[in-house]
């Protein structure tokens, strides 16, 4: 029996969730899971919370993956970690960068960005912090800021690393397979805080 | 081989192996992936059609001419299509129709949550459900089989959980399939006499329907190992699966019209059958109308939104889930904005800052400017709305209140050029703006007739908005840049005033549109000359934020230079190099 793995990916629209997900959904399919994503699409995309299920285990009913439910968070943006962490199992794990799109409503001065770390802190969460903005520049685009994450996250994964690799190869447009892979890379090696 | 598969994208694969020939759509979340993956088949003929009754038109000549065909369509776009569906209903079919209908439970992207099962029955058609992207596949081929069987369209009924997830298929090959076109005034020509007859037609497809509805394998029981039993379809029925694995499930795939001696059966095994689906009652009221009693259904759950395996679980048993993790303050929302760059900006920027007038918005990226910090917009109802609302209000007030109207380019085509012309028709003031970015916008870069070119890419016809509202009798057509903010302000001020029916047409293309090039030049903010006066705040560019003081990411600067045209500092300026 394989691991039952329930996976959210949450973030700001535009983020490339949905790539994200496509890929270790592809990944995992490879490995022998049966595997089921929802997506978010619409209103959504322009720039608003949105979140991405995948799921994986020997046999996958719902595609949602349900409060409480999760095995991992991924978070591309620190205040969505704490928008969805309700949906975070007892002794899951959320992952998130030192990046920050303050909302509307917090640049308009109608709400403060919370401090993610002291909330998260006083919740008891297990996380792991990633670096990347410093990353993200020395890559010279923040659009891979996806396969970035996900080459940190494909370290969870007892799965061998060139089944991401050719995931991605399959899945991003040809011109910008090589900065994909550069940023996976450079993901997987990622020291986390 | 297997592979995962969007449920939309699945639909498209089977009407590729059912040999389609004829595919046509308006662009709406969340049905729009149906029809643009199925331009990917060379052997499919494909359009955008400009609205969704045309769009059933065009498929329902295809049909009738002996090709197969699909219509694709969010949920209120089956309103526009109702008046060609509830007469094909009569007229039947010579190959096979199928109208691929999406709901929104939940309203990811929707201004109501309207359940298709309810003008599927009012039209006396059979509609099927899939739970999975294999099933979006089998249910297709299953849909266009029970079509040419019965002689009747078929509406195959998909929500948003389902045409938005991917899931594991396997393919299979094209089969072409063709029927002769014999010319049949009976039967495809629906005046009084020859109408009255088929309507005996449609009552007996349906009686006859509901008897094939007993053998049809998609309707099916899972047996369980423990003594509780659920009837559902589509997402429903998965939900159940994870909440309850043991329990007993009736399947159905087919749910209009409905098995009945196999639910009364069913129905009679159990104390108690609980029956879950997302939306209206419908199952629920039509089997009740079976005489059948000990069911549970909508007394315990819920008629608004999306369902959980979780959400059935706490129905069920009455208790609360214990979630772990939780942050007990009100986090900063947010919410969909305009992209940086947008030139919607622009013109919500200016009405913004006009007083005195109601601006009747439409469905679109532009409804945002409804939000803070524009606040611009006063209505939203439907496609193609805000022209004949502004009509209505300017009347209603004997002409004294100014009124202004938004739309896309897009959703002008779609339903506003009707409202323009009775607009002008029965004399009216309003100002109406055309924002036209030359592309679908919300739905993700569709074309459309005045975009110039077809859904696979190939160049057309480009239909000239400001020539067309000519020909319409508008009083003024003006063409004018939006992200000229002062020069509009006046502008706008000056057409609201003139008699009759005036259009702007503020064009622009969408910033992130792969079609257009842009000059990108990212402005900063020099801090020097700066006085934090928060002014370049109002534009609710993702863009420009405030720490201590207000600054440009950019990131996500797109060198529009709207920010630069409203400082009256001088601090913001372009990057050099």
């Amino acid at each position: 029996m394989k691991e039952r793995l329930n996976i959210l990916v949450v973030g700001v629209g535009g983020q490339g969730n949905i790539l994200f997900s496509k890929i270790l959904g592809d990944v995992l399919l490879r490995v022998g899971y049966d595997v089921k994503i929802s997506e978010v699409h619409g209103m959504a995309q322009r720039g608003g919370s949105v979140v991405t299920y995948v799921k994986a285990a020997e046999k996958v009913f719902s595609p949602l993956v349900d409060i409480a439910q999760a095995n991992f968070i991924i978070a591309f943006e620190k205040l969505e970690a704490l928008r969805w962490i309700e949906y975070l199992k007892k002794d899951g794990l959320l992952i998130y960068p030192d990046y920050e799109i303050p909302p509307i409503s917090v640049i308009t001065g109608l709400y403060k960005y919370p401090d993610v770390e002291k909330i998260l802190q006083e919740i008891g969460v297990k996380t792991c912090k990633v670096e990347i903005k410093n990353l993200l520049s020395s890559l010279g685009d923040s659009r891979v800021q996806n396969t970035l994450m996900l080459g940190y996250f494909s370290r969870f994964l007892s799965i061998d690393e060139s089944l991401f690799k050719k995931s991605i190869e399959n899945n991003v447009k040809k011109e910008f397979i090589e900065i994909n892979l550069k940023a996976f890379e450079l993901g997987r090696k990622i020291e986390s805080v | 081989m297997k592979k995962l598969l969007l449920g939309n994208h699945a639909v498209a694969r089977g009407c590729y192996e059912a040999g389609v020939k004829v595919a046509t759509a308006y662009p709406g979340t969340p049905s729009t992936e149906i029809t643009e993956a199925i331009a990917k088949y060379d052997e499919i003929y494909c359009e955008w059609a400009p609205n969704e009754k045309v769009a059933l038109e065009v498929a329902i000549g295809a049909s009738i001419y002996g090709r197969r065909a699909i219509c694709s369509m969010k949920h209120v776009g089956l309103n526009v299509a109702a008046d060609p569906l509830f007469t094909v209903s009569y007229t039947g079919v010579n190959a096979g129709l199928l109208i691929a209908v999406a709901d929104d439970p939940g309203m990811h992207s929707s201004q109501n949550e309207q359940d298709t099962r309810n003008i599927a029955k009012a039209a006396k058609v059979p509609v099927l459900e899939p739970a999975d992207s294999q099933e979006c596949i089998d249910f297709v081929k299953i849909g266009f089989e029970i079509s040419e069987k019965f002689d009747t369209p078929v509406i195959l009924r998909l929500t948003t959980r389902v045409a938005h997830s991917q899931s594991v298929v396997e393919e299979g090959n094209r089969e072409e399939i063709v029927f002769e076109y014999k010319k049949d005034i009976q039967k495809y020509v629906m005046m009084p006499a020859m109408a009255r007859v088929r309507h005996e037609f449609v009552e007996k497809r349906l009686r006859d329907l509901k008897e094939f509805a007993e053998t049809l394998k998609i309707n099916k029981i899972d047996t369980g190992t423990k003594e509780i039993a659920f009837i559902a379809s589509g997402i429903a029925y998965q939900y159940i699966k994870e909440a309850y694995p043991d329990a007993w499930v009736l399947k159905l795939g087919m749910v209009w019209p409905l098995p009945e001696k196999m639910i009364k059966d069913f129905c009679s095994k159990f104390d108690k059958v609980y029956i879950v689906e997302e939306l209206d009652p419908f199952l629920e009221e039509n089997i009740k109308a079976l005489g059948i009693n000990n069911i549970v259904g909508k007394e315990i759950f819920k008629l608004t939104g999306e369902y959980s395996p979780s959400f059935i679980k706490k129905s069920i048993e009455n208790r609360e889930i214990d979630i772990p993790y939780k942050v007990n303050q009100a986090l900063a929302p947010r919410f969909p904005v305009l992209c940086p760059g947008c030139p919607h900006r622009g013109i919500f920027y200016v009405l913004g800052k006009l007083k005195d007038i109601i601006i009747t918005g439409d469905i679109g990226c532009y409804t945002l400017g409804a939000l803070s910090p524009f606040n611009a917009m006063d209505t939203c109802v439907c496609m193609g709305a805000s022209v004949g609302m502004a009509h209505g209000i300017s009347n209603a007030s004997d002409k004294k209140q100014k009124v202004v109207a938004v739309i896309g380019d897009s959703t002008f085509i779609h339903s506003g050029i009707t409202g323009v012309i009775d607009a002008v028709y029965n004399g009216s003031d309003i100002l109406v703006l055309i924002l036209d970015n030359s592309t679908t916008g919300m739905t993700g870069h569709q074309d459309h007739p005045s975009t110039g070119y077809t859904i696979k890419g190939e160049q057309a016809y480009k239909l000239d908005l400001a020539t067309l509202c000519k020909i319409l009798g508008c009083s003024v057509v003006e063409e004018i840049n939006p992200y000229n903010i002062n020069e509009n302000l006046e502008k706008i001020k000056k057409l609201i005033d003139v008699p009759g029916v005036k259009v702007a047409i503020a064009r622009a293309p969408c910033r992130l549109h792969r079609r257009y090039k842009f000059a990108v030049s990212k402005r900063y903010i020099d801090s020097q000359k700066c006085k934090n006066c928060k002014m370049c705040l109002n534009l609710g560019c993702p863009a420009i934020s405030i720490k201590e003081r207000v600054f440009i990411n950019e990131n996500l600067c797109l060198g529009c230079g709207m920010c630069e045209t409203i400082c009256k500092f001088g601090a913001i300026l372009t990057q050099k190099g």
